[in-house]
């Protein structure tokens, strides 16, 4: 009997106990900030330059010191690069980089073709962003224009290659590709039908 | 470089920053102050008498002889409801709100922030989307009782408004059964429930409905025991004598008059809660068990007045239980005396009658936002009881124990002089601001535990 009373108002006493300490974590936690960052437009800095600086992003190739030595296309395992490469008419020693293509849309970001490279021309930037308004706007044209070829990038010995911070050019190049860039209130444009 | 997304360059409430904080200091505020003065306005003068009174000296008409009488006292009356209505579906909108954001924070989340200033807006979009939806009747529902039954639920929300005091003298009716009328009509909530449960032609909603029946019905009884402790303080069934035997301060208020109506409160707040479906006694809608329970088969315009039953019916909890043990709108410092001088013998009252009213309204108001913003907390903190948990909370030890504080009530009425209830206030009062200072400081302490973290009430 005595148990049993015990018993009876030991569960009250707990409830008051269990409500008391319940109910101040959840107000301490209300009090708190909360750890949810309001991406897209409510962050600090943007969350590309937020993330970890070996993040793999979207590949970046700087053809200014691009030496045309298509390591990084035979490191591919899913061929989402091509490059093709040319005599230079004018001048028979100088070759020429006619097309440097890379699929996003395909690539796994696994980073193999970033490992060969001589120069450091190929990175990941921290850039993810890459909705466009069709998915073939996806293949970056590093070589924009096949009429005006790049000239392969010579090293020099005992001197790093001048390659631009990594990021700045990728950025740029999304900026005027983007549908962003130009809203339409309209949805964005399927692919084209060929 | 600026950020923009191609669909927040088209919304307008983005385009227009102002504009969006206008919208929602209009919808915040200027929408309810608007049916509070519309309410301060009308209810006073909802009696025939005054009205009679109002058409012979403004218009020279004698309503009194017109058979048009009861038809004007009706319009009268129909404003009346309007205003209570219009209020309560604001009240219910906006409480979804504030338990989003406060349910959010309580989880170091966010919540709701981009419809309108601080996502104050997301109810009316809410509410909006609710009401272009299609609205499905199961084919093998009992179509008639499944179309009727949310309005079952929604009279029983509307009803208790009539005798619920906002004010000195806001109040549709003074009803000298005030409390038993508010016990008798709420249960028009649950009739909704299990009529919607077995309409349905769903387990899901069958099991919700009759879930919801057995929970409302054990409830009834704690809940009407603990009502009737500020019943025999006070002498009366009547809402508004409730709140005049009552005082502004907090010793005057029943919850601290005695220690039976201590604890006769948190019973009546509890059995509430569960005759209101708040969790932790949501079991009629159950998410995990019954998918959405009595209200698993409703779409569109009648599952939005469901979920508005069931917010706004929070107001109704909360406010029962501010008339009762808290004082009601009683004003610290004022007394009756001074709203019967103040009100003149003049048709019109004084300004000073009505800024009494506004006062008496808003500590009316804070105290029930204060309440609901405790049933909300509670919520996000406690898990759901299960059936046999919520049976034996009721049977074993809320009602015993609302009969226990009924017993030791009638005993300390009897042997208690009024000097005496007056010094158990105060100390009742202490104790009770002695606990909220504990409160605070363990909460305290809970942040502190965690290195680094701090009161931080930014990213909003």
């Amino acid at each position: 009997m005595a148990e049993a009373i015990r018993e009876y108002f030991g569960h009250i006493t707990d409830v008051v106990k269990t409500f008391w300490e319940g109910l101040s974590v959840t107000l301490s936690y209300m009090l708190r900030r909360p750890i949810t960052t309001q991406y897209p437009d409510r962050t600090e800095k943007r969350v590309a330059d937020m993330l970890p600086s070996r993040y793999r992003g979207i590949l970046e190739v700087d053809m200014a010191v691009c030496t045309g030595c298509m390591a990084c296309e035979r490191a591919c395992p899913i061929a989402v690069i091509k490059i093709s490469t040319d005599k230079d008419p004018a001048n028979p020693k100088q070759r020429l980089i006619t097309q440097f293509d890379i699929d996003e849309s395909k690539c796994m970001f696994c980073g193999l073709c970033v490992e060969p490279c001589p120069t450091g021309a190929i990175q990941h930037t921290r850039e993810f962003e890459s909705t466009m308004k069709s998915v073939d706007s996806l293949v970056f044209r590093w070589v924009p224009d096949p009429e005006k070829p790049v000239p392969f990038y010579r090293p020099v010995k005992g001197q790093d290659a001048p390659r631009a911070p990594v990021g700045e050019i990728l950025r740029k190049r999304m900026a005027e590709a983007s549908w962003i860039a130009k809203p339409s209130i309209l949805v964005p444009d399927g692919p084209k039908k060929e | 470089m600026k950020i923009t997304l191609g669909l927040d360059s088209t919304s307008l409430t983005r385009r227009y920053p102002r504009l969006a904080i206008l919208v929602t200091l209009f919808m915040a505020f200027a929408l309810p102050l608007g049916l509070y003065v519309a309410a301060l306005a009308i209810f006073p003068m909802n009696t025939p008498e005054r009205l009679d009174a109002m058409a012979w000296q403004w218009f020279g008409y004698d309503l009194a002889a017109s058979p048009y009488r009861y038809i004007v006292y009706t319009v009268f009356l129909l404003l009346v409801a309007f205003i209570a209505v219009n209020y309560t579906a604001i009240f219910g909108g906006v409480s979804t709100w504030v338990e989003r954001r406060v349910a959010g924070r309580m989880q170091s989340r966010i919540g709701p922030n981009r419809t309108g200033a601080a996502g104050f807006l997301a109810w009316v979009a809410d509410a909006v989307k609710m009401v272009l939806k299609e609205d499905t009747i199961p084919a093998s529902a009992d179509s008639l009782l499944f179309r009727a039954a949310p309005y079952f639920s929604m009279v029983g929300l509307l009803l208790p408004f009539v005798v619920l005091p906002f004010g000195e003298s806001t109040v549709v009716t003074d009803m000298n059964v005030g409390v038993f009328y508010v016990t008798a009509v709420t249960a028009f909530v649950v009739v909704g429930i299990l009529v919607s449960g077995w309409a349905s032609n769903s387990k899901w909603a069958l099991f919700g409905g009759i879930r919801g029946a057995a929970q409302v019905l054990s409830y009834e009884i704690p809940a009407g025991i603990a009502l009737m402790v500020p019943v025999l303080m006070a002498g009366t069934l009547s809402m508004q004598g409730i709140v005049r035997a009552q005082g502004g301060l907090p010793w005057e208020w029943f919850v601290f008059r005695n220690p039976a109506a201590f604890v006769a409160f948190f019973i009546s707040v509890t059995s509430s809660l569960a005759e209101g479906n708040r969790t932790p006694f949501d079991l009629p809608e159950a998410e995990s068990e019954l998918v959405a329970g009595y209200h698993a088969e409703y779409s569109g315009f009648r599952l939005a007045v469901f979920l508005m039953v069931e917010w706004a019916n929070m107001w109704i909890m909360a406010g029962l239980a501010v008339t009762l043990f808290l004082g009601g709108w009683q004003v610290p410092g004022v007394t009756d005396e001074m709203y019967k001088s103040a009100l003149g013998t003049g048709l019109v009252p004084s300004p000073l009658w009505f800024a009494l009213q506004a006062a008496s309204m808003l500590v009316f108001v804070i105290k029930t936002w204060a309440l609901v913003f405790f049933f909300i907390w509670l919520r996000w903190t406690l898990p759901r009881v299960r059936v046999d948990q919520m049976m034996s909370l009721c049977w074993k030890y809320l009602v015993p124990g609302a009969f226990l504080c009924f017993i030791v009530t009638l005993l300390w009425q009897i042997l208690v002089p009024p000097a005496g209830v007056k010094i158990t206030g105060i100390v009742f009062t202490l104790f009770a601001v002695g606990l909220l200072v504990k409160f605070l400081r363990d909460t305290r302490r809970n942040i502190d535990r965690v290195k680094g973290d701090r009161v931080d009430l930014t990213n909003w």
